[in-house]
């Protein structure tokens, strides 16, 4: 009896333990956008609030919160409000299966990748939702767009998957990073290459981040599927998208950049030198990086039209990621060395 | 209407009609489009116009010629000295008065400082309607240096009311104004914005020429080139050479679909015979050409201004007619000298007197085509003041220009149209 109670404690601390310092880092990452763009535009992003303007999080937060809640006349309330708390669950419980490091995870499940799959697929819920029961016209749209686009990217993603779990021959996340060991030329960037960067883009695509934020599309379709929510439902949205964005990033270093293993493995010298380096911070620091690649594609490039992104979804990225699904599975059949022998 | 299936009705399929603006992020300013949407596909766009009518036509008429000069800064207000120059140049046609060769020169110098402005405008809002918004603050570093031009010239930084007839309002300054430490930016820092502030006006201008054509290579390494850009642009709005010219475009809309059509070369007016400049034409006449041609032509009016800086500082002289009866006296003769003060005092209270008669004077505005349609009935007001809006027969043809394409693409051709509401509401 205690025992169980015990246990479900435990789970509640666990949870919290990533919960919390994830929603910190939602937050963080909202302001290194602001000041990364801002220093790649030529200007120095918000420097007012606290320090180096490191209180302006906290200070949107707040606004945020003390802002009211507008739920239109027209609308559906119940859907209404239900959609944010749709986007972000899934969003937030896909956390549950990852892998920090060796043996830091909430749930060690075997079929963690495809919980992962579903946790991003139903993502898409909360936003077709949103775009229903806000019965106003551009969110319409957003939601149309925002569903038809994350259909199509969960299939070229779902085979850049395939190949990942061809390669490691498991679909439990830390089984994947384990059969990466072995440096930086053992991990799954360099056999799975065309993966690698078609389940990157897909994962772009699935946050609907820029160039793929036709959803909201600010100039076309002023704010898509969210543009008649305020205040803290608004707020939701926002953190669910920044939540998956960090997701995204942390699979992406997950399936094809070894996790938290040490880039320095196998070379002679430096291995020994940076051996002390928990894995969690090399886990850390290629997450940063493919956030990093997030915040500048978005200063860089232009926003795809509704029908071209479709067209790359279709007509470019699935049939590459079968052609390689296909390479890979012939490499393993033959045993290709070093990755599949 | 037959029914497969008695008991069933087909549901009646109708258009989408969607409000686009007047409160759009991409409606520029005080566009209220009406669309007829197909699923993404614009059927129809039905441009309403008038929110930004301040019916500065009819306030022309009651108002001297010379109080008008600040109402035409305000038609178009990104391009604010060459609405000027059309106007100024319409009473200078009724006078029968030319002004001297130095502020002719300035005003083409002013008037290629605003056609990069403007251009410079329009590339950073096209660019973030298609979505790439840093090209958006690279444009807009640029354009503080060339409002700093406006700002030393005349005091302000947008609506200038620097040319007048006769001239311009004064000669170009001596000295830049320059930066201040402040507790945000570091003497460091402030001699670095400072290099450039050190000697004239002129030299000031000089220091950008030398810069610019390397801030445009910038925004067309972010552009030109880009896959997702030439998608987006490429084959979007595509509008004949025969069509354009039906639809009354002018400007770089008619250049863009490859009609070499330029006021500067056609009829040109002052000192533009003299400069040596070329005219880029587009080919294909669809938003990407659209935007090459507005690109290059930053580029030439780059090489304007340099022609006209050289001038410049070679040539000293008047910028303004002494003819007291239509331009003020300077104030330290109007202290000591009596009919010095008679003259100021009828000029800034009754104004001049225009002859009669009617003109249309026309200058190649950033957008097209600017005329003013001038009649006077020999009164000190205006009888008459027609604009001839560039971007009025552009938007006009939005609605044939963005049939057929989608949602996104309305947002692409109606920000390559370089669309300002106050010209085209006036």
């Amino acid at each position: 009896m205690f025992d169980s109670i015990f246990a479900i404690i435990w789970i509640f601390i666990k949870i919290i333990a990533i919960v919390l310092p994830l929603l910190l880092c939602v937050a963080y990452l909202t302001y290194a956008e602001r000041k990364v763009i801002g220093y790649m535009q030529g200007r120095i992003g918000p420097n007012r609030v606290g320090i180096l303007g490191l209180g302006q999080p906290f200070a949107d937060f707040l606004k945020l919160l003390c802002k009211e809640i507008i739920i239109p006349s027209a609308s559906n309330r119940y859907l209404f409000i239900i959609a944010p708390i749709l986007t972000i669950a899934p969003a937030l419980a896909a956390w549950s299966v990852i892998p920090f490091s060796q043996d830091i995870v909430l749930a060690n499940v075997n079929a963690g990748v495809l919980f992962i799959f579903a946790m991003s697929s139903l993502g898409v819920y909360g936003v077709l939702i949103a775009g229903w029961a806000s019965n106003s016209k551009y969110a319409f749209f957003g939601a149309l767009r925002a569903a038809a686009q994350t259909i199509s990217y969960e299939i070229a993603m779902g085979f850049a998957l395939v190949g990942v779990l061809l390669a490691a021959g498991s679909v439990n996340l830390q089984e994947i990073v384990l059969a990466q060991q072995g440096g930086l030329w053992h991990w799954y960037w360099l056999p799975l290459l065309p993966l690698f960067v078609i389940f990157w883009i897909a994962g772009m695509a699935e946050t609907n981040r820029a160039p793929f934020d036709v959803a909201e599309g600010e100039s076309e379709i002023v704010a898509g599927f969210h543009v008649e929510y305020a205040g803290m439902s608004f707020a939701v949205f926002f953190l669910a998208e920044y939540t998956s964005m960090i997701l995204i990033s942390i699979l992406t270093v997950l399936f094809f950049l070894g996790g938290w293993l040490s880039p320095f493995e196998g070379i002679p010298g430096l291995q020994t030198a940076f051996a002390f380096v928990p894995g969690f911070v090399w886990l850390v620091i290629k997450t940063c990086f493919f956030l990093l690649l997030y915040l500048w594609i978005r200063a860089t490039f232009p926003r795809y039209r509704y029908d071209q992104i479709m067209r790359l979804g279709w007509k470019i990225l699935i049939p590459v990621a079968l052609l390689w699904v296909i390479v890979v599975s012939a490499a393993i059949i033959c045993k290709i060395g070093p990755w599949f022998s | 209407m037959s029914l497969p299936i008695k008991g069933i009705v087909m549901a009646e399929i109708r258009n989408y009609t969607l409000n686009f603006g007047p409160q759009h992020p991409a409606a520029h300013g005080v566009l209220r489009l009406v669309l007829e949407m197909e699923g993404e596909t614009v059927k129809r766009a039905d441009p309403h116009i008038g929110l930004l009518h301040r019916a500065t036509e009819k306030l022309a008429e009651s108002k001297v010629f010379n109080q008008s000069i600040g109402y035409m800064d305000r038609l178009d207000y990104v391009s604010m000295m060459c609405n000027e120059h059309a106007y100024v140049m319409a009473i200078e046609k009724l006078l029968g008065i030319e002004p001297p060769i130095r502020a002719q020169y300035i005003r083409v110098m002013f008037d290629e400082i605003t056609r990069i402005l403007n251009h410079l405008l329009w590339l950073g809002a096209h660019s973030l309607d298609l979505g790439a918004m840093t090209v958006f603050l690279y444009t807009f570093r640029e354009r503080e240096d060339l409002m700093d031009c406006y700002e030393a010239v005349s005091g302000a930084r947008m609506h200038a009311t620097y040319y007048r007839p006769g001239g311009v309002y004064r000669d170009l300054p001596e000295r830049m104004p320059r930066y201040k430490e402040t507790k945000w930016r570091s003497a460091k820092d402030i001699a670095k914005r400072n290099e450039t502030r050190q000697g004239s006006l002129l030299d000031f201008i000089w220091a950008f020429t030398e810069r610019f054509p390397g801030c445009v290579d910038e925004y067309e390494t972010l552009l030109t080139d880009n896959r997702i850009w030439k998608q987006r642009t490429v084959g979007v709005g595509v509008v004949s050479p025969e069509r354009a010219m039906q639809l009354g475009f002018s400007g770089p809309m008619l250049r863009g679909s490859g009609i070499a059509w330029d006021l500067r070369k056609k009829q040109p007016y002052a000192v533009y015979d003299q400069l040596d400049f070329d005219i880029p034409v587009g080919l294909n006449g669809d938003c990407y050409d659209r935007y090459l041609v507005r690109v290059e032509e930053m580029r030439q009016s780059n090489k304007i201004i340099r022609q006209c800086v050289e001038w410049l500082q070679a040539n000293p002289g008047p910028v303004m007619l002494s003819d007291h009866k239509i331009t003020p006296p300077s104030r330290v003769e109007m202290k000591t000298d009596m009919e010095s003060l008679i003259h100021h005092f009828k000029l800034f209270t009754e104004g001049y007197c225009v002859p009669e008669g009617e003109v249309y004077s026309a200058i190649e505005h950033p957008k097209g085509e600017f005329g003013i349609y001038l009649i006077s009935d020999g009164a000190n007001k205006p009888f008459r003041v027609k604009i001839r809006a560039a971007g009025f027969p552009h938007l006009a043809a939005l609605d044939e220009m963005c049939r057929g394409h989608m949602l996104a693409d309305l947002v692409a051709i109606l920000s390559s149209q370089d669309i300002v509401f106050g010209e085209i509401d006036r």
